[in-house]
């Protein structure tokens, strides 16, 4: 009878204080711990594909020139005596655009934010299947390395495009087996998550928390949550089938009578590429809301704390938020309406486009709405949620022309779209991310991070992001094509590639915004101001409800939540923040003077 | 047109029938979104400036609700299905759907290779001849079959696509390899060749001159220098440059 | 396992939840969920190509050894069964019956993977290889994952039959008896799919 059944059930967390070193901050099954470790990986996985982009900026402003300091030291194969080849251009933008979405963004907005937090905010000790969450950020980093190492293969790491297309990806170097192998790894991971994210929402919520009280932000892991355990199996399916391709001559993606290289292929056949592109885009947009729908909760978190009132219209955003979950499956094919689709099809994914483009405003809008009214305190995470309101407005905005199918034919692969998507998942989620880790640090290690420097981080970013991409919408407009080696190739590239060395001086500038971000970062881990237990006066249960850093078990015995998540600046109650979880006798009493919050 | 003319920091010279339908709507887009985002930031910039906290004043209380958010919304979903239903579907149907009859037609067929445009002509007869890919080799690109008498007229090109000003012409797009996408900024074409696919897409030059054809789709490490050139010729040159080449060919 | 233990991956808690039901069954209708789009992704690209693509030439019945496959979607449905009886017997406190019914469904799973072992080199010679056209790449990727999942089953299923050896279960506490059941059960659907799918249309 060993095993499970006599173990202590809820008591095992209190039962257990005393953890070795490696128990409990490297395999550990703390969702607080985990959620740290995501954070740093992320934040790691950011930095080098930042880096790469970096190299890939400064050949497109100076083609043909010897890439300054890492130019030395890259080996022939990619860049021989230090200028870089085409090859290893191309497998910079897919291992940017990879790393970049599925091991930066989406690991920091959904595994490290929602571990951390979403447990903490609906009242739970931890989540409902701790040891699949620890293996779940093992399996992912596992996936991050194999991806990361594939530069060593032979012929170099993926070069293919983020996107993979066939049959260019079933015939290129084994990079892209590599390619596929990670994706497997990091799809496992984060399945995982999802279903340990919505288990832990739907069955571990403390007494009192109905699904209205949920704060914005469990909303929109929940709904992540859903897209990532419904999308990512079918780009598993994909990439099984390109793998077999790959591997063992099989024929999903091989049309007939393909030659490769001025020889034919061995397979006779058959397959379809437009095949991949559906299952790839069947994954890849609802995986553009993944990227997305966190941020919106962080943002809303925010800007409810900065703004001190009740975010506006908290319905409606919980109800877009669904139709955003919904529709998210059905435009997928709007990547590909130039791929020689039937155009009846493409009629159909147009206004499935504008329709997603709704609740999308919607959620703009109540956001924007919440402003009016409150006192607004301009924090460092409030800065960065404020910001993200037009920046991401002009991702948004510049999606219309690429949704539609007229003027798309055009923007298609120009580098409109680069500027799009960089202007949602930048200036959009990245700067919301940075709201969150701004947020959310004091309560993490209960320590404050630097104003000053925080907010010199803030404007140097944010002028650096629009100088690297504003320009790319006008090189777009022009006709500048996106994955390009050396844009002096082209003709009508020409006129405008002195935005190039704009937008290549604004990366460094982006670069150089870093590291007062990096050192504020450490330094206030250990010698930042001490935290109160509420940070930022706050009423959801994270913030309210326990201490700073929360310690093993975050609360101390069940809570009974009260109230929906966002009562700030309540009539008749003492403090200009109700918690969630205080009884209401507690609260009333003369609105007292607020201490002025700090920043 | 020199490039200098016809290339520049926004949109380039509209050298086809259609590229000013559809530079049109790329300038509606433009200012909408540009109104939109004017009125957003206008909103939002009043907003921090008369709600930033000032001692004393508190925030207000509310949970208002679903009507006036919806306001903008309406206005924006108004204008994207007038955008669609009105305005886009008919363009996208002329350019996409609508296609010039063969016979009044200039036809070629254009197949892409990494890196190269392959430009089949069918010739007089108006056929193309049969292809064979067990026939490719350097002095023939496209594996043409010269044992097919639909093929003795046919003209192959690389990288230089000769069209006639005044008519439009009809292109059946295909690739050997992998995926390219047959771009002509100055005419506003765009469309992925997809191996194993023939799809068809149409143009009128409205000037003569050289317009370049870039490939839009990552197609391998040569993808940037996979270009070539639309040369829209008048009529009478463009029947001259035929007969030379007829010519030409015949010698061999 | 070391003195600190955190709830194994389907373990169940005996705190309340916040729906009523465990978080291992809940987790495993999820992840099921996300495997029936795994499968469907699959299936819909079998879908596409086989109405689609001039090349999907499908093998005769003869190659393809009809009558052994029937054989073998019967010894998978014999086996739901048996998992069905299995999960009564413990609720009915009959650790004895759910050891063998859980034996038979054990024995059903390897049946059917032995089957599956004499029908790969089968078809290899009857020369539908992985590469030979579409039908040999989609019937070896299909079947070949279906497998995969059939093996999870089983010592999943094995699993749960060394735990019942020992007595580890009883009708207050055979969750893990029912989440095999569902994860076996998932699997048998899915060969019942595909079975028509790839042998008879």
């Amino acid at each position: 009878m060993e095993g499970v059944a006599v173990h202590p059930k809820a008591g095992a967390h209190e039962t257990h204080p005393e953890l070795s070193f490696v128990r409990k901050y490297i395999f550990s099954t703390d969702h607080k711990v985990i959620g740290i470790q995501y954070m740093i990986t992320s934040l790691l996985f950011l930095l080098s594909g930042f880096t790469m982009m970096l190299l890939m900026r400064w050949q497109l402003a100076y083609p043909g020139h010897v890439l300054p300091i890492i130019g030395r030291f890259l080996p022939d194969t990619m860049a021989p005596g230090g200028v870089m080849l085409p090859e290893f251009y191309n497998q910079l933008g897919a291992m940017h655009g990879t790393i970049m979405v599925f091991l930066g963004v989406v690991p920091l907005g959904v595994s490290a934010f929602g571990n951390f937090v979403l447990p903490l905010q609906i009242g739970a000790k931890d989540m409902a299947f701790p040891f699949l969450n620890m293996l779940s950020y093992w399996i992912f980093l596992v996936g991050g390395i194999l991806m990361l190492s594939s530069f060593a293969m032979p012929g170099g790491a993926a070069q293919s495009g983020w996107t993979s297309y066939s049959p260019l990806a079933d015939l290129a170097p084994p990079g892209q087996t590599m390619w596929l192998i990670a994706m497997t790894f990091i799809i496992t991971s984060s399945l995982f998550g999802a279903i340990n994210f919505i288990t832990t929402t739907m069955n571990m919520r403390a007494k009192g928390m109905t699904w209205m009280r949920l704060p914005f932000f469990v909303w929109c892991q929940f709904v992540t949550a859903i897209l990532l355990v419904l999308a990512f199996p079918v780009l598993q399916g994909g990439a099984i089938l390109q793998l077999m391709d790959r591997v063992a001559k099989a024929n999903f993606f091989i049309p007939a009578n393909l030659i490769f290289g001025g020889v034919p292929v061995e397979q006779p056949g058959g397959g379809n590429p437009l095949l991949w592109q559906h299952l790839f885009w069947f994954l890849a947009h609802p995986e553009v809301y993944v990227l997305l729908l966190p941020e919106f909760g962080i943002v809303a978190e925010v800007l409810a704390n900065g703004t001190r009132k009740p975010l506006f219209g908290f319905k409606e955003l919980v109800i877009s938020l669904c139709s955003i979950g919904v529709l998210s499956f059905i435009v997928w094919a709007h990547h590909m309406f130039l791929s020689g689709m039937r155009t009846d099809v493409t009629k159909f994914f147009t206004v499935t486009t504008m329709l997603i483009s709704i609740p999308s405003v919607m959620v703009l809008t109540c956001f924007l709405l919440s402003l009016r009214g409150g006192s607004i305190h301009f924090t460092t995470p409030m800065l960065f949620a404020i910001a993200f309101l037009p920046l991401f407005g002009i991702g948004g905005l510049t999606g219309l022309p690429l949704g539609f199918t007229p003027t798309d034919i055009y923007l298609h692969d120009t580098l409109y779209v680069i500027g799009h998507f960089h202007y949602v998942v930048v200036t959009g989620s990245l700067i919301a991310l940075f709201a969150g880790i701004y947020y959310w640090f004091p309560k993490m290690f209960g320590r404050r991070m630097n104003v000053f420097w925080g907010k010199v981080h803030f404007w140097v970013s944010v002028i650096a992001m629009n100088g690297i991409f504003f320009p790319m919408l006008i090189q777009g407009m022009a006709g500048v094509l996106r994955r390009q080696y050396d844009p002096t190739a082209q003709v009508h590239n020409l006129p405008s590639l002195g935005l190039n060395k704009v937008m290549t001086w604004s990366a460094i500038l982006l670069a150089v915004a870093q590291i007062p971000f990096i050192l504020n970062f450490f330094i206030s881990l250990f010698k930042g101001e001490k935290s109160t237990d509420n940070p930022w006066n706050a009423t959801t249960l994270d913030m309210a409800a326990c201490p700073s850093p929360p310690p093993h078990g975050n609360f101390a015995g069940d809570l009974t939540v009260h109230r929906g998540p966002y009562e700030y600046s309540v009539p008749g109650h003492k403090t200009d923040w109700s918690p969630q979880h205080v009884p209401e006798d507690q609260l009333t009493g003369r609105m007292q003077q607020q201490p002025a919050q700090q920043e | 047109m020199t490039p200098d003319q016809l290339y520049g920091w926004w949109l380039p010279a509209r050298a086809s029938t259609y590229a000013a339908d559809l530079d049109r709507q790329l300038d509606v887009f433009h200012v909408a979104m540009g109104l939109i985002f004017v009125c957003w930031g206008a909103f939002m910039i009043y907003c921090l400036i008369r709600y930033r906290a000032r001692p004393g004043v508190p925030a207000v209380y509310s949970h208002t609700g679903i009507v006036k958010s919806m306001i903008p919304d309406g206005i924006v979903l108004a204008f994207e299905l007038f955008m669609i239903f009105v305005i886009g579907l008919p363009v996208w149907a002329h350019v996409m759907e609508t296609f010039p009859e063969e016979k009044k037609a200039n036809v070629a067929a254009v197949i892409a290779q990494q890196f190269a445009w392959n430009i089949h002509y069918p010739g007089p007869d108006g056929l193309f001849g049969r292809r064979d890919i067990k026939l490719i080799s350097s002095g023939n690109p496209i594996g043409l079959d010269d044992a097919d008498p639909a093929a003795k007229d046919d003209l192959v090109s690389v990288n230089q696509f000769h069209v006639p000003l005044g008519k439009p012409t009809l292109v059946y797009l295909s690739s050997m390899d992998v995926i390219h996408s047959f771009n002509v900024p100055a005419f506003r074409t765009k469309q992925d060749a997809t191996p194993g696919m023939r799809v068809r897409i149409w143009f009128e030059p409205i000037m003569t001159g050289t317009f370049e054809i870039a490939c839009a789709q990552l197609c391998g490490l040569g993808h940037y220098r996979m270009r070539g050139d639309v040369i829209v010729h008048t009529q009478e040159e463009f029947d001259a440059w035929l007969a030379k080449k007829q010519a030409e060919k015949a010698e061999l | 396992m070391s003195s600190y233990s955190t709830p194994w991956i389907l373990e169940s808690s005996d705190e309340p939840t916040s729906t009523g039901v465990p978080h291992g069954k809940l987790g495993m209708w999820v992840f099921l969920a996300s495997e029936v789009m795994l499968f469907g992704s699959l299936i819909s690209s079998y879908i596409v190509l086989r109405l689609g693509s001039p090349l999907f030439i499908v093998p005769s019945h003869e190659m393809l050894s009809v009558p052994v496959a029937f054989v073998n979607t019967l010894v998978l449905i014999v086996s739901s069964v048996t998992m069905v009886l299995a999960l009564a017997s413990i609720q009915q406190d009959n650790p004895k019956g759910m050891i063998w019914y859980l034996a038979a469904t054990i024995a059903c799973g390897l049946i059917f993977l032995t089957v599956k072992c004499w029908e790969y080199p089968h078809k290899w010679h009857e020369g539908i290889t992985i590469s030979s056209g579409l039908y040999g790449s989609f019937y070896f990727t299909m079947t070949g994952l279906h497998g995969i999942h059939v093996l999870g089953g089983v010592l999943f299923n094995l699993y749960i039959l060394v735990r019942g050896l020992k007595g580890h279960w009883s009708p207050r506490r055979c969750e893990r008896v029912e989440y095999a059941g569902i994860y076996w059960h998932f699997v048998d659907l899915v060969w019942v799919v595909l079975f028509p799918l790839l042998y008879l249309l």
